[in-house]
């Protein structure tokens, strides 16, 4: 579904920078960022944290069948990425072939172009990965 | 409060893509199958509960409590819709349960509605969408079967499990629809046809993951004095149960089982006294084929990992040891998502009454229904019981 221009701009840190949050009670970090720690609850304390970008593939698909906004890409690779710092999150994995991608393989963020509202729309950027050589 | 809870009467319309009927006639058509099959009268309903997932993108219609109220001549009464994505029929059933076991009232309808097919096939994955998480999956490119599929490739690698095995859940599944007229798929498929369909997420394919589809169900449930004194053969609910994991899949403990099954089976198992062996079978959420080898796990039906050997061997063949989802399951019966928890209900109410004719499970006494909302974010568990 296509998201309103406030939604996007406010999410712009994380989409971009990768900047999650992390609990300083329990030491446990978010991505994507949380504002209530759910092992310390109220007594959480959470601050921002920038992470590397740095990770290795934890689970992968390659997507034949895309959603509205997607086709032009298709056949694309998903893939569950584990962060070096310990959260997982999803992301396409891009600039590799299908046959080249493998659990357990490292790989690294790259800035890119996610989906365009129509020819006119607004275009909105984020975080994919690659594999790292 | 009530002791025990039953259904009383059971209604479902065909599942299929289902062209000249409306959403509101739907959910009339099988609540009304439902009133009359207890045999009772509109008048005796006080509440009504409806699971429906997403009206207002399927059908542009939200509201969705007091139209059904309006269409089945019942405005006056209270109706609530409840909404758990593909598990809000199960949940609907829970909350319709809980209101007799309270005590509130005494004679209820929980019923479950989707109308899919009115919009393309690309508007309604990302009206499925919804049911993940918006902000960091959809934004993605993220589709539901890919998120199974996810699961798949880590089933896959941790405990050998093969995609033939995978596979032959699909295989079953369309076998036992071909037994069950009101499914969407009644006929069989081959492995090979299954393996070589096409691809929608590697490793899934085509005929690993459930149709879209239009449909309604509905149950009647009364509370012990009133079901006592009007049928002869209620089908007590002996354990009722829901748990929650997080909304992002990537959020997961594991993505290789299925939490929210496990902490909700325990406490189904628990309320209705009950180990997993007594099960004589059950109905679980097989969106996609991988889905049924988790919930399978999950419910401890076998162990962690052996979901896809026991169904190799025909354990959960409707002559097996376990028998799972003998309608056909959301695979071959199909899956409009608001109705199948109660869709699950009806078959489970007909096979306790030895009413399922060629898809009977010979001396069925305890049926377990299990509903999945997502990615496995919400778990329905039903324990029903032959009177
Ligand atoms: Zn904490």
């Amino acid at each position: 579904m296509s998201e309103g221009l406030a939604i996007h701009w406010r999410l712009i840190p994380q989409r971009y920078n990768l900047v999650g949050t992390e609990c300083l009670k329990c030491g446990e970090k978010f991505f994507p960022p949380r504002q209530l720690c759910p092992n310390c609850r109220r007594v959480g304390e959470i601050r921002e944290v920038k992470f590397s970008g740095e990770g290795e593939i934890y689970s992968y698909t390659v997507i034949h069948t895309p959603p509205e906004g997607f086709e032009f890409m298709k056949p694309y690779a998903m893939g569950v990425i584990k962060l070096i710092e310990g959260p997982f999150l999803t992301a396409q994995l891009v600039d590799c072939k299908p046959e080249d991608l493998e659990i357990g393989k490292r790989v690294e963020l790259v800035f890119r172009k996610i989906i365009a509202d129509g020819s006119s729309g607004i275009i909105r950027y984020g975080y994919k990965f690659k594999l790292k050589d | 409060m009530s002791k025990r809870v039953a259904i009383i009467g059971i209604g479902m319309t065909k599942f299929g893509e289902l062209w000249d009927k409306r959403y509101r006639d739907l959910i009339t058509e099988a609540g009304a199958d439902a009133i009359k099959d207890a045999g009772i009268d509109g008048e005796d309903i006080e509440g009504l509960y409806i699971g429906s997932m997403s009206p207002g993108l399927f059908a542009g219609q939200e509201h969705i409590g007091a139209l059904v109220a309006d269409y089945s001549g019942l405005s006056g009464i209270p109706a609530t819709r409840v909404e758990a994505a593909c598990a809000s029929g199960g949940l609907a059933l829970r909350e319709a349960y809980l209101t007799i076991k309270s005590g509130a009232i005494d004679i209820v309808v929980a019923g479950g509605v989707e109308k899919m097919t009115d919009v393309s096939t690309s508007s309604a994955m990302i009206a499925l969408m919804g049911a993940g998480d918006q902000e960091w999956e959809a934004f993605k490119g993220v589709t539901f079967p890919s998120l199974y599929a996810l699961m798949a490739r880590r089933h896959m690698v941790e405990y050998g499990t093969t995609i033939e095995q995978i596979s032959q859940v699909a295989v079953k599944s369309h076998h036992n629809a071909s037994l069950n007229p009101d499914a969407q798929f009644p006929f069989k498929v081959t492995l090979e046809q299954v393996m070589n369909s096409a691809i929608i997420a590697d490793p899934l394919r085509l005929l690993h993951c459930s149709p879209i589809t239009d449909g309604a169900s509905a149950v009647v449930l009364a509370s012990e004095e009133k079901a006592k004194e009007l049928v002869d053969d209620p089908v007590w609910i002996n354990g009722s149960s829901s748990a929650t994991d997080t909304i992002a899949l990537h959020d997961r403990k594991s993505l290789s089982r299925m939490d929210s099954t496990i902490i909700a089976g325990k406490k189904a198992y628990k309320e209705a006294k009950i180990k997993p062996r007594d099960i004589d079978f059950a109905e679980v959420h097989d969106c996609f084929s991988i889905a049924e080898i988790l919930a399978i796990e999950g419910l401890n039906f076998c162990k962690l990992g052996d979901g896809g050997k026991i169904t190799e061997n025909g354990e959960t063949e409707i002559d097996g040891r376990i028998p799972i989802n003998p309608s056909g399951g959301l695979k071959g019966k199909g899956h409009p998502v608001g109705a199948t928890g109660i869709a699950q209900a009806v078959e489970a109410a007909l096979q306790l009454r030895g009413k399922a004719g060629k898809r009977q499970v010979k001396d069925a006494e305890i049926a377990l229904i299990h509903n999945l909302g997502g990615s496995g974010a919400t778990t329905v568990i039903h324990i029903l019981k032959r009177n």
